[in-house]
């Protein structure tokens, strides 16, 4: 985010100096202004203490002040303390409102993020396409937001009606902070209606960097609501600010910043772009299968292309950030992490490597596929065969289970408690081998998808290539060393050390890759793209990658909220409901499936409507009028 | 892949690419991701099925507790409410309590130069290591300067009582056939169960087990009660709404119903465990009974 908003801010000064000095001053002295008082303002609703938020005169702020002194412990529940809406399960209900609601807010925070600089970059090359694009990105996304703040007011009067008292809690403790949320919210609406209906009003010349301020100033927005709203997810996890009874002893950002309030807005932040990339990939191949000319079908080919690039690029970081969060949680409580991580959720863990096998299968598919638009691919398709291998490998041995639950006649016909063949690729080192090579493969495609359309000039070109292979050889031997001699051969202190090693020779790969490719790509010969000359098969890539990532969300969210176990507030606030149990992997599968199979629902709904306004009734051929006197 | 391989030297034809195809695309879509999403559930129904119970106070008959009783009481606790089993196990997070001789190792750890606590003996040694475990961390485990990372056992989440705390050590002492030290708990804050016993307190099997347990037929006509005292139950459910059913039960002087004295105990919340509760409603929901043609009107069960 930041990185991003910084070039778009620094292009944007450049340019306006270089085009109009007078009036681009104008401008950015206005905007400079306009963007430094909304950030004063955001700033100050959340610096200012909680009391004096409801005080408009010196009484009220006394009285409040004095009630604050008297804030009461948490209630311990009781049943009284529960609603149902007849027989169904308050803990069902509200799991699935939430995660719909989760799953739409997560889209329509990350689309404008990439739109914005999709946007830059259309400025920045003078490419139309780019623009039109972005518009049309955002086009998706504003249906979806309707329906983000419909499945949000649900939700609150849902939890307000089945968990009244643990509702009443929580507003003692954020007090205000949820008007700021709210408030933010009506921000974020004009906002965005602004961006997304000023779109050709301000196209060219310096209104374009009016624009693009909005957009700028839309992800702010976004970006901080998003944070406040995790701040009770996180609060709720690891609270901050209250007594070991749940007294408020703090301000509001001591309750805010919690131990794991910024690893896990960093970790939302991040598969946010992954998940919005992939929905609008989904939606660029849905409109591509149903093209009726190469034109419109080139369009989306381009349009998912670039949409599953920023679902990859985005998801490829986050491994390292949830390592960030589960290293947080272990440092919170050690309980907590190993609840999560060795102890019951451990067997989603299992599932999770289903998904993330799958996310990374259908990306390489998909990149192999595309390479069919350029004539230059022939060179490479011959390498496609070893690392589909790899990656299928891998795959299997990451899924392979540990530790199983067996009876007694199962251990005497397995001969003993782990397999003798298999039981070895269990264990985490051979899952480190596996999950590296599936990157350094995934990576491997995509660096033979950028070289299919380019004929490298430069005179050192066979050297760059020999340095390129031996480091991908040296890498893969690394990796598969530091696994199996520091897995299986030395003392478990090694064997998480080595697996630092393992991932540094990943991200060489990755690095150098990227920068031998730009250097020798200078003065490189460019061979056509034929824009939509992928197969039909490959397109459905497309759709694989955002039901993973929408059923992938929905199971790291059950174990964020899971391990918490019977607490409400951990540690402070006892669940003492009827579902006041971690549920089994089964029934916590058939509920995603619910949220995931309804998103699914909605997001055709959200494509149609999309589409809706581009279809036009076709005028009725007039009949002349009958002269009813003849 | 072999298909597109071979494919590279060609363009794939436009109107190969523009087939619509008989069936619609969106149904295609549909059925490809329901399938997918249906994959995943059924992995997710393939793996062991393992419910995360929420801990439950055990409460004891200080006059039946023995030495043997409260040793077993401890080595329950150790695997389910003290939740030590999560890290003090084979896998090399914490000193593998189970495999070790406990009563050795403690007297061991406190000769050692760096401990630094102020215990002197295993009994002292056991609950200093509970309730205030930063104050020896044993070598290899946790990082250097800082805190230790075993919670504190008296605290939340575990929050284990001083009576549970002495029993972990009886059963810690007592495992590797030394004499426990630990003398048994002669007072309590409150001892609410007749009937000594290890195990944590189990929910009834099903309603009718909850209603006999709670004595509900000795004032309303249900199972096989006929009692009159209170309104009749065996069609409570064509009466009333499972609303009003549990609040009925929940908080009886709500509504009094026409007719009987309000003598119904107002403690059943507190004394029914929440799954209880809720099998008793849904128990009371279905029932229908049409041949009752006494039955009280629908305001008659509120509070009774």
């Amino acid at each position: 985010m930041l990185p991003n908003n910084s070039l778009v801010t620094a292009h944007f000064v450049s340019s306006i100096e270089e085009q109009s000095p007078s009036q681009s001053g104008v401008i950015l002295h206005r905007s400079m202004q306009f963007m430094l008082a909304l950030i004063i303002i955001l700033s100050a609703l959340m610096l200012v203490p909680d009391y004096a938020w409801s005080s408009d005169s010196a009484v009220a702020t006394e009285a409040v002040a004095e009630e604050l002194t008297d804030n009461k412990p948490a209630p311990v529940m009781g049943p009284r303390d529960y609603r149902q809406i007849g027989s169904m399960s308050s803990r069902s209900f509200v799991w699935v409102i939430a995660q719909l609601h989760l799953f739409l807010a997560a889209f329509v925070l990350a689309v404008p993020l990439f739109v914005t600089v999709i946007e830059w970059i259309g400025v920045k090359t003078g490419d139309q396409r780019y623009d039109d694009m972005a518009h049309e990105f955002m086009k998706v996304s504003m249906t979806a937001y309707s329906l983000t703040a419909l499945f949000g007011g649900t939700l609150a009067f849902s939890l307000f009606l089945l968990y009244p008292t643990f509702m009443g809690y929580m507003m003692e403790v954020f007090g205000n902070q949820v008007m700021v949320y709210a408030l933010l919210f009506f921000l974020e609406s004009g906002v965005l209606y602004v961006y997304y209906y000023s779109w050709y009003a301000l196209r060219y010349g310096n209104k374009k960097y009016v624009h693009l301020t909005l957009g700028v100033l839309l992800n702010g927005v976004g970006t901080t609501l998003l944070f406040v709203a995790n701040a009770w997810a996180t609060f709720m996890m690891a609270p901050s600010g209250v007594d070991d009874a749940g007294v408020v002893t703090g301000g509001i950002w001591d309750i805010m910043r919690g131990p794991l309030w910024n690893p896990v807005n960093l970790h939302r932040f991040v598969a946010n772009i992954a998940f919005g990339g992939a929905i609008v990939g989904a939606y660029a191949g849905y409109k591509m299968l149903s093209a009726r000319t190469m034109e419109q079908r080139a369009h989306y080919d381009w349009m998912g292309y670039t949409s599953n690039f920023i679902a990859v690029l985005a998801f490829l970081p986050l491994p390292f950030a949830g390592y960030w969060l589960m290293a947080e949680i272990y440092a919170y409580s050690q309980q907590m992490g190993i609840t999560a991580m060795g102890g019951i959720l451990a067997w989603l863990f299992i599932v999770q490597a289903v998904l993330i096998g799958t996310i990374l299968l259908a990306a390489n598919y998909y990149l192999w596929n595309g390479m069919s638009r350029c004539e230059g691919s022939g060179r490479y398709t011959w390498l496609i065969k070893f690392i589909a291998v790899t990656l299928v490998v891998s795959f299997l041995i990451w899924v392979t289970p540990h530790t199983l639950i067996l009876s007694a006649q199962e251990i005497a016909t397995l001969g003993g408690s782990h397999h003798p063949l298999l039981g070895p690729f269990g264990i985490m080192p051979a899952k480190n081998i596996a999950v590296n090579l599936m990157l350094i493969g995934t990576f491997l495609s995509f660096q033979l998808y950028r070289r299919s359309d380019k004929v490298i000039t430069v005179p050192w070109a066979n050297f760059g290539n020999a340095l390129m292979v031996a480091i991908y050889l040296v890498a893969i031997a690394n990796v598969i060393f530091l696994g199996v001699y520091y897995g299986y051969f030395t003392n478990t202190v090694y064997k998480v050390g080595s697996s630092v090693a393992q991932v540094i020779s990943t991200l060489i790969v990755i690095v150098s890759g990227v920068v031998i490719d730009t250097m020798m790509f200078k003065g490189a010969k460019t061979l056509p793209v034929k824009w939509g000359q992928i197969s039909n098969r490959g397109v459905y890539a497309l759709f694989a990658l955002p039901i993973a990532f929408t059923w992938l969300m929905a199971l790291m969210g059950y174990v964020r909220s899971s391990v918490r176990t019977h607490w409400h507030v951990y540690t402070v606030m006892k669940d003492n409901s009827v579902d006041n149990f971690i549920p089994n992997i089964g029934h916590a599968g058939n509920m995603m499936t619910v949220a995931t199979i309804s998103f699914l629902a909605l997001v055709l709904f959200i494509f149609w409507v999309a589409s809706l306004g581009d279809t036009k009734q076709a005028k009725p051929v007039s009949v002349p009028a009958q002269n009813p006197a003849q | 892949m072999t298909t597109n391989t071979n494919s590279q030297s060609q363009s794939l034809q436009d109107e190969d690419l523009l087939k619509q195809g008989k069936i619609p695309v969106i149904f295609k879509v549909l059925s490809f991701a329901v399938l997918m999403v249906f994959v995943f559930t059924g992995i997710a129904n393939l793996l062991p099925q393992v419910e995360g119970q929420a801990p439950k106070d055990i409460k004891v008959d200080l006059g039946a507790l023995t030495m043997e009783t409260y040793i077993a009481m401890g080595e329950t606790l150790f695997s389910g409410k003290g939740t030590c089993t999560l890290c003090h196990n084979n896998l090399g997070r914490a000193p593998d309590i189970l495999a070790l001789n406990m009563e050795e190792t403690a007297v061991e750890r406190l000769s050692v130069e760096d401990y630094k606590g102020d215990a002197k003996n295993s009994e002292q040694y056991f609950l200093e290591s509970m309730v205030d475990p930063s104050k020896y961390v044993v070598p290899g485990y946790g990082k250097a300067g800082e805190p230790s990372p075993m919670p504190t056992i008296d605290k939340a989440p575990i929050g284990l009582t001083q009576i549970e705390m002495g029993a972990i050590i009886a059963f810690l002492q007592a495992k590797d056939g030394g004499e426990p030290t630990v003398d048994l708990p002669t007072d309590a804050p409150a001892v609410e169960e007749t009937v000594a016993t290890t195990e944590p307190p189990k929910p009834a099997a099903n309603a009718e087990e909850v209603l006999l347990k709670n004595g509900c037929t000795a004032c309303h006509a249900v199972l096989d009660s006929p009692s009159t005292i209170g309104p009749n139950l065996k069609d409570i459910g064509a009466r009333s709404s499972r609303e009003e059913i549990r609040e009925s039960i929940i908080n009886p002087a709500a509504v009094i119903a026409e007719g009987f004295p309000p003598i119904m105990p107002a403690n059943f919340a507190d004394k029914m465990m929440v799954k209880e509760l809720e099998m008793v409603v849904d128990f009371l929901v279905a029932s229908e009974d049409s041949t009752q043609t006494d039955a009280p009107k629908e305001t008659e069960m509120k509070g009774e």
